[in-house]
C-alpha cells in the first residue's frame, strides 16, 4: 500500500514537472532574428539616406533623429546598450529588398504604412511612431496659399514614393492638371526645384521641415500648411518570426507608455525605486517578468528610457522645439492630450 | 559498343547538349529557389502586375500614355523614350565623332589640338557627372517661365522646356509629308540615273541644284501649305506655365546633349584609328590621280576605313543605349526611371521588373548588333 502510494506520488510529481517545467523555465518560441542580434551583438537598422530630424548622419558619421532614436531604443532593450546599432542607409527603391533579403533586422525610415505594401511585399508594420501628412513647398513670391492654387504647376518629387501617387491622384480627382517630374533621389529633386525646374516640391510635412534646410536660401520658400494625405509611419519588419515582431512592437509601445506614465530618462531611477503605480512597476521590471516573456532581460524598458528617453523626449530633441525643425506635436501627441499616439496597457 | 563516340561530330553534339542541359538546370534551380523563397516570405510574385493600373505620371511621352493606363503601357512609354533619346544621340554623336576624328588628323595645328583637347576632356570625365553638369547647366542658363524667350510669339523657351505649337488636325501635314517622301524618292532615282548616264556617256547632269529644289525648296512649300490648312494649338502662359502645344523637356535636351557629346569623343578616336589604318600608298595614289582632298577622304579613305571602324563603333552605340539609363538621375522618363523606379516601388516586384528590364536592354543591344553586322557585311570592300 505504502509502496503504491509512493509510486503514485512519484508519478504525479514527474507528470507535474513535465507540465510545469517549461512554464518555469520560460521556453519561448524560437526567434531567428532575436538570436542573431544577440549573437552578433548589434542591431542592423535600415534608415533613410539622410533626412534631418529623422535619420541623418553628421560630418562625424554619428546618426541622429526620431527613427534613429527608435533603433537606439531597440538596441537598449535587446542588448542593454543603445549604441549597439549599425545603420544601413536605404533609398526609396532599395528599402524593400534590403529588408526582405535579411540584410537588416528592421526598417525605421519614414515609410508610409499602406495596404498594398502590407499585402504584397511580405512586410508587417509594427505601429506608428510618426503621423506624417503630405504637403508642398513653394517659392514665397509665387503667392500660393492653398494646394489647389498649384493647378497647372510643375512639381518635383522622388520617384516611387507614396508622394508621387498621392499628388497625382489628388489633382486628378479635382480635374486639375499638374506635371510631375520624378527624380530617383530626394536630393536631386530638391536641387532641381531649387534651380527653378519646378514650381513646387512635395513631401511630408515633417520631411519638408528637415529638407528645407538644404535650400540655397530657405527664407525664399514657404511650406503650405494644407495637408493632402495621411501617411502614418513606423518600424517595419518582414513576415515571420513573430517573437521579433513582438519585441519591435512593444519597444515602440514602451517609448509611448513611458511618456504617458510620466517616466523620463531623468526620473527613471527614482520611479523604479519609489513608484507605487503598478503599470510603471511592470514596465520597469519591478513587478512581473515582462522582459522574460519576450526573451529579453526584465530591465529592457528601463534601459531604453534611461539611455534614450521616452517618446516625448525623443520627439522634442529630434524634430520638436529642441531641434532645427521646430515641429509642433500635432497628431504626434499622446491620445490623452488630443493627439493620436496610443499604446495598449502593459498588463 | 560506344563506337559512335569515335565520331568527332557526334562527340561535339553530345558536349553541346550536356552544356545546354547544365545551363538550363542551373537557371531552373535559381528560378525555382527564388519563387519558393518568395512564397515563403509572403512576397507577391508573377507577372500579373503588368496589367494593374499604374497611376504614375509621365511628363514626357509620345505614346499618348495616361496614368489610368496599365503598367505595360508605362513600360512601353519608357522603352519609346529610351529609343528616342538613344536614336537622336546616336545620329548626332556619329556626326560629331566623324568630324572631330577627321579634324584630329588635320594638318592645321589649331584644329587638330582643339579636337584632341575635346576628345581627352570628354573621355576622362565620368558620364553621370557630365549629365548632371549638362542638366543643371541647361537649367541655370534658361529663363523662368514668366521671362521666357519667345520666337515669333509661338515658340517659347524656359526652364520648363521648349514649348512648340502642335497642329489640331494633321491631315494637311500628312499629305505634305507624303509629298516629301515622293520628292526624295524622285531625287534618289534621278541621282542614280545621272550617275549611270555619266558612266555610260560622260555627260554631266546638275544633280545638286535640282536636288536643292526637290529636297529643299519644295518640301518647305509643302509644309507651309500643309500647316496653313489647320488651326494650331499655340502654347500660352496660364498660371505657372505655358500650356498647350508640345513641350520638349530640359531633361531630354540635357541627356541627349550629354550622351551625344560624350560618345562623340570615343567615336572620334575610333574614326581616327580607322583612317590611320588606310595605307599611305592609297592616299598618294589618289593624289597622283588628281583627286581633291575632299574626294580622297570620301571616295578612297572612308570606304577602306569603314570595315575597321564599324565593329568598335557598334560597341559605342551599345554603350550609348545602355548609358541612357543614367537619365534616371535627372528625371528623364526612360525605362530605368519609370519601370525600375516608379513601377518597382509601387508594386515591389523587384525580381520580375529587373528581369524584364534586363531582357529589354539585351534585345535592344542584340538588334543593334545584328543591324550593324548586316551593314558591315553589305559594305565590305570587295578586295581582289
Amino acid at each position: 500500500m505504502k509502496f503504491y502510494g509512493l509510486a503514485a506520488a512519484a508519478a504525479c510529481s514527474i507528470a507535474g514537472s513535465l507540465i510545469a517545467g517549461p512554464a518555469m523555465a520560460q521556453t519561448l518560441a524560437p526567434s531567428e532574428t532575436l538570436d542573431a542580434v544577440k549573437a552578433r551583438g548589434h542591431i542592423e537598422c535600415g534608415v533613410h539616406l539622410g533626412l534631418p530630424g529623422f535619420s541623418f548622419a553628421n560630418d562625424k558619421g554619428e546618426w541622429s533623429g526620431l527613427d534613429v532614436d527608435y533603433c537606439k531604443s531597440l538596441a537598449a532593450a535587446v542588448l542593454g546598450d543603445a549604441t549597439k546599432v549599425k545603420y544601413t542607409p536605404t533609398s526609396v527603391q532599395q528599402r524593400w529588398p534590403v529588408l526582405q533579403s535579411k540584410q537588416v533586422d528592421l526598417l525605421a525610415r519614414n515609410t508610409t504604412i499602406t495596404f498594398s505594401r502590407n499585402a504584397t511585399l511580405g512586410v508587417n508594420f509594427q505601429g506608428i511612431n510618426f503621423y506624417e501628412g503630405q504637403t508642398f513647398v513653394v517659392r514665397t513670391k509665387a503667392k500660393v496659399t492653398a494646394v489647389k492654387d498649384l493647378a497647372d504647376a510643375t512639381v518635383c518629387v522622388a520617384a516611387g514614393s507614396t508622394e508621387e501617387k498621392t499628388a497625382a491622384d489628388w489633382f486628378r480627382e479635382r480635374n486639375l492638371k499638374i506635371t510631375i517630374i520624378n527624380f530617383q533621389k530626394n536630393d536631386d529633386a530638391i536641387s532641381a526645384y531649387d534651380q527653378g525646374r519646378c514650381d513646387a516640391y512635395t513631401a511630408g510635412l515633417g520631411a519638408l521641415a528637415g529638407q528645407r534646410i538644404k535650400f540655397k536660401n530657405p527664407a525664399e520658400h514657404q511650406i503650405l500648411t494644407e495637408v493632402i494625405s495621411n501617411d502614418p509611419q513606423g518600424p517595419t519588419t518582414r513576415w515571420g518570426d513573430e517573437r521579433w515582431q513582438l519585441v519591435v512592437r512593444w519597444v515602440l509601445n514602451a517609448q509611448i507608455a513611458a511618456e504617458a506614465l510620466g517616466v523620463t530618462s531623468k526620473n527613471v531611477d527614482e520611479m523604479k525605486a519609489k513608484s507605487t503605480n503598478s503599470e510603471v512597476r511592470r514596465l520597469l521590471g519591478v513587478e512581473g517578468k515582462f522582459g522574460e516573456m519576450m526573451g529579453l532581460s526584465n530591465d529592457w524598458a528601463y534601459n531604453l528610457i534611461k539611455q534614450v528617453g521616452n517618446y516625448g523626449e525623443s520627439y522634442e530633441r529630434t524634430v520638436g522645439m529642441g531641434s532645427a525643425l521646430k515641429l509642433k506635436r500635432g497628431s504626434n501627441e499622446l491620445w490623452t492630450k488630443g493627439g493620436l499616439l496610443f499604446t495598449p496597457p502593459f498588463q | 559498343m560506344l563506337t559512335f563516340l569515335r565520331d568527332r561530330k557526334v562527340r561535339d553534339i553530345l558536349w553541346q547538349a550536356a552544356a545546354t542541359l547544365v545551363t538550363v538546370a542551373v537557371i531552373w534551380f535559381f528560378v525555382r529557389n527564388a519563387s519558393e523563397n518568395m512564397v515563403k516570405a509572403g512576397i507577391a510574385s508573377g507577372f500579373k502586375f503588368l496589367w494593374r493600373d499604374s497611376g504614375i505620371e509621365v511628363p514626357f511621352n509620345l505614346t499618348g500614355y495616361r496614368p489610368s493606363d496599365n503598367i505595360l503601357a508605362l513600360l512601353w512609354t519608357g522603352i519609346v523614350n529610351t529609343l528616342l533619346v538613344s536614336a537622336a544621340a546616336i545620329v548626332v554623336a556619329t556626326a560629331i565623332g566623324f568630324t572631330v576624328g577627321l579634324l584630329r588628323l588635320s594638318r592645321n595645328w589649331l584644329l587638330s589640338s582643339l579636337a584632341g583637347f575635346y576628345i581627352e576632356f570628354v573621355r576622362n570625365i565620368p558620364l553621370l557627372f557630365f549629365i548632371l553638369f549638362w542638366y543643371f547647366g541647361v537649367l541655370a542658363a534658361l529663363p523662368t517661365p514668366r521671362d521666357s524667350a519667345d520666337f515669333l510669339g509661338v515658340i517659347f523657351l524656359n526652364r520648363r522646356g521648349l514649348s512648340i505649337p502642335t497642329p489640331d488636325d494633321v491631315t494637311g501635314l500628312r499629305l505634305a509629308l507624303a509629298a516629301i517622301v515622293v520628292l526624295v524618292a524622285v531625287q534618289f532615282g534621278l541621282a542614280r540615273w545621272a550617275a549611270r548616264r555619266q558612266a555610260r556617256t560622260g555627260r554631266d547632269f546638275p544633280v545638286w541644284p535640282v536636288g536643292l529644289v526637290l529636297c529643299g525648296v519644295l518640301p518647305i512649300l509643302a509644309l507651309v501649305a500643309g500647316g496653313m490648312t489647320t488651326a494650331w494649338d499655340v502654347p500660352t502662359l496660364r498660371g505657372f506655365n505655358y500650356r498647350g502645344g508640345f513641350v520638349l523637356v530640359p531633361e531630354f535636351v540635357a541627356l541627349f546633349a550629354a550622351l551625344s557629346t560624350y560618345t562623340a569623343g570615343f567615336i572620334a578616336e575610333v574614326v581616327r584609328g580607322g583612317i590611320l589604318s588606310v595605307r599611305q600608298g592609297q592616299i598618294d595614289a589618289a593624289r597622283a590621280l588628281g583627286l581633291t582632298e575632299g574626294r580622297i577622304v570620301r571616295l578612297v579613305v572612308i570606304p577602306q576605313a569603314m570595315p575597321v571602324i564599324i565593329p568598335p563603333i557598334t560597341s559605342q552605340y551599345l554603350n550609348l543605349i545602355k548609358n541612357s539609363s543614367l537619365g534616371a538621375a535627372i528625371a528623364y522618363p526612360e525605362i530605368v526611371a519609370v519601370f525600375m523606379g516608379s513601377a518597382l516601388v509601387s508594386t515591389g516586384q523587384s525580381i520580375e521588373i529587373i528581369a524584364i528590364t534586363l531582357a529589354i536592354y539585351l534585345a535592344l543591344s542584340l538588334a543593334v548588333s545584328v543591324f550593324m553586322n548586316w551593314y558591315n557585311a553589305r559594305h565590305k570592300l570587295v578586295t581582289r
